[in-house]
């Protein structure tokens, strides 16, 4: 469907091509129909989706926050064109040699900080917060770019920030166990940078609460 | 070496005996029993801790006797007593560990307490042969998206507020559904006769999910939408199943996505619904996976695997010294060492 593309990874959400557009390399990220969702509860999952990502991915480069520049938006195909950008995830970095040093470790952790408080203060909830979605800029030596804004929307609630935050947590303590300095340096950074942060931060305690069966000791 | 196992964390009151030959390697497992009895509240209730308790009581002795027939042992062949420490209700928890306790001060066993959930996933793994998969874990109580990661079962994704089996039963006392055989599998049935969407809240937050603003939706509206005429009460619970199970799919094709896991082991109650064991086949075939299901005999609350999960931790030698058989209502996944993976 795709001319020349080449599939490169196929998330939850998404399939990621590579394809040349316009003289330059491009991602291209097709939302292809669920075959088990109910047809009318997937296409307005996946339209609404599109909207979406291209909205907040726009507003972001718009506050000089680094993202994928979004090039083109085909909305009858759910296709985005965005910007490729070369590197590797944080998750990859978390496990070379390197990445398992404090200094780099923490290097890493503010510059995420900075930019999720950044993000927030434009009222962007990323709604996906992983490893795996951000990712190290190569050509600048391992800046940290963030990406996959499929499930991302614009809230001023301190609510949604601060469930944005409890899902990197949780998906820092599911896949990297050991890096809880790593993650309070995280949130130390986004303290910073965030204008809301006090109360931010005072929710994510409520939020990590909220899971079940949590032990009630002391 | 054989395992008692004695479950009643929720309504199930479940009595299994296991046998691993240890002769073999990996050991050769035998299910040598696995009997249940089931406490059904009135349509339109749910079950309260007190009677459940109650009926556990009336009903275990009989029913530990019945599996000791069926797998033609003695006691005395027993290596090893195993019971629901958590999590559940207390009351119905309590009742079966006194039990657990007497046989072993009486035929001199040692105990071993298991996390039910932890149960739930070594069973799945051991009945279907899944060895590494992301688990999702459905029931009445629990909802979590599971991976394994040294020597623990790490939650990537739960429900944040109630369970998916929780949602489901509470809208079968609103049409005033029988709880025999089981509520969610009477929305099943009649779900299967549903054609019409109706337009619900979808909630899905990274890897987590959110059940209670769809049960509240449909809850306040089912009787509005029903007297218009324009849907049957099909359609509701076909409805509210295609809405909740797409986000269970949806959070479990991210972990998958997010770990590279093409394994998923489905387990718990919920996991019988035949709907949502479709749709997780359709969705790990678009990406090349694989799916892993029980039957009811085996997703639903039982004692073999209590007596599985605890096996695998006595054969690590890890045993739970009388005066720590206390019961908990909250004991999450995670908390358990999983001594006896690599």
């Amino acid at each position: 469907m795709i001319h020349n593309a080449q599939l490169i990874k196929q998330g939850a959400e998404a399939k990621v091509y590579l394809a040349p557009f316009c003289q330059r390399q491009a991602i291209i990220k097709e939302r292809f129909a669920k075959a088990y969702r109910h047809p009318t509860l997937d296409k307005k999952l996946t339209s609404r989706r599109v909207v979406q990502e291209a909205r907040c991915l726009n507003r972001c480069q718009k506050a000089l926050i680094d993202t994928p520049t979004v090039y083109m938006v085909d909305l009858e195909n759910s296709l985005i064109y965005m910007e490729y950008i070369e590197g590797i995830s944080v998750r990859e970095f978390l496990v070379t040699a390197e990445g398992e040093t404090p200094e780099a470790q923490s290097r890493v952790a503010k510059e995420i900080g900075t930019a999720l408080g950044k993000m927030h203060n434009i009222e962007v909830v990323h709604g996906d917060l992983t490893t795996s979605n951000l990712m190290m800029r190569k050509e600048t030596g391992g800046s940290v770019v963030l990406i996959d804004f499929g499930l991302s929307y614009v809230s001023n609630l301190i609510e949604d920030k601060a469930v944005d935050l409890y899902v990197l947590e949780r998906a820092f303590t599911s896949t990297h166990p050991n890096t809880e300095v790593m993650f309070a340096q995280i949130l130390e950074a986004y303290g910073e940078s965030s204008k809301a942060a006090k109360l931010i931060l005072k929710k994510l305690e409520d939020v990590r609460m909220r899971g079940r069966k949590r032990s009630m000791l002391g | 070496m054989i395992a008692l196992g004695l479950e009643g964390s929720a309504n199930k009151l479940g009595i299994g005996l296991i046998q691993h030959d240890m002769t073999t390697s990996p050991p050769t497992v035998t299910i040598l029993a696995n009997v249940r009895h089931t406490y059904h509240p009135p349509p339109g209730e749910g079950f309260l801790p007190k009677d459940t308790a109650l009926h556990h009581r009336s009903h275990i002795l009989e029913l530990i006797r019945n599996a000791l027939a069926d797998a033609k042992i003695t006691p005395k062949e027993i290596d090893v007593i195993c019971f629901t420490k958590g999590p559940g209700m207390g009351g119905p928890l309590t009742s079966v560990a006194t039990v657990a306790r007497t046989l072993a001060l009486m035929w001199k066993k040692e105990l071993v307490g298991v996390n039910h959930c932890v149960g739930h996933i070594e069973m799945g793994r051991q009945i279907t042969g899944a060895e590494n998969p992301v688990v999702l874990y459905v029931s009445g109580g629990n909802t979590q998206v599971i991976a394994y990661a040294e020597k623990r079962y790490r939650i990537f994704g739960e429900a944040l507020d109630i369970a998916v089996g929780n949602c489901l039963d509470r809208f079968a006392r609103v049409l005033n559904l029988p709880n025999d055989p089981a509520p969610g599998y009477n929305i099943e049935q009649l779900a299967k006769k549903g054609t019409k969407l109706v337009d619900l809240p979808y909630t899905v937050k990274g890897m987590d999910v959110s059940f209670s603003g769809v049960l509240s939706y449909i809850e306040t509206n089912a009787p509005a939408l029903l007297a218009s005429g324009e849907y049957t009460e099909a359609d509701l619970c076909f409805s509210l199943q295609e809405t909740v199970f797409a986000m269970l799919v949806e959070t479990t094709e991210r972990a998958m996505a997010h770990i590279g896991s093409k394994e998923v082991l489905i387990v718990g109650g919920v996991g019988c619904n035949m709907r949502l064991q479709q749709m997780m086949d359709q969705m790990a075939s678009q990406r090349g996976g694989k799916v892993f299901a029980t039957d009811e005999r085996f997703c639903i609350d039982n004692g073999i695997m209590i007596a599985q999960a605890g096996i695998l931790a006595y054969q690590t030698g890890y045993t739970t010294p009388l005066e720590k058989t206390w019961c908990t209502q909250r004991f999450r996944t995670d908390e358990v060492f999983v001594a006896w993976r690599e």
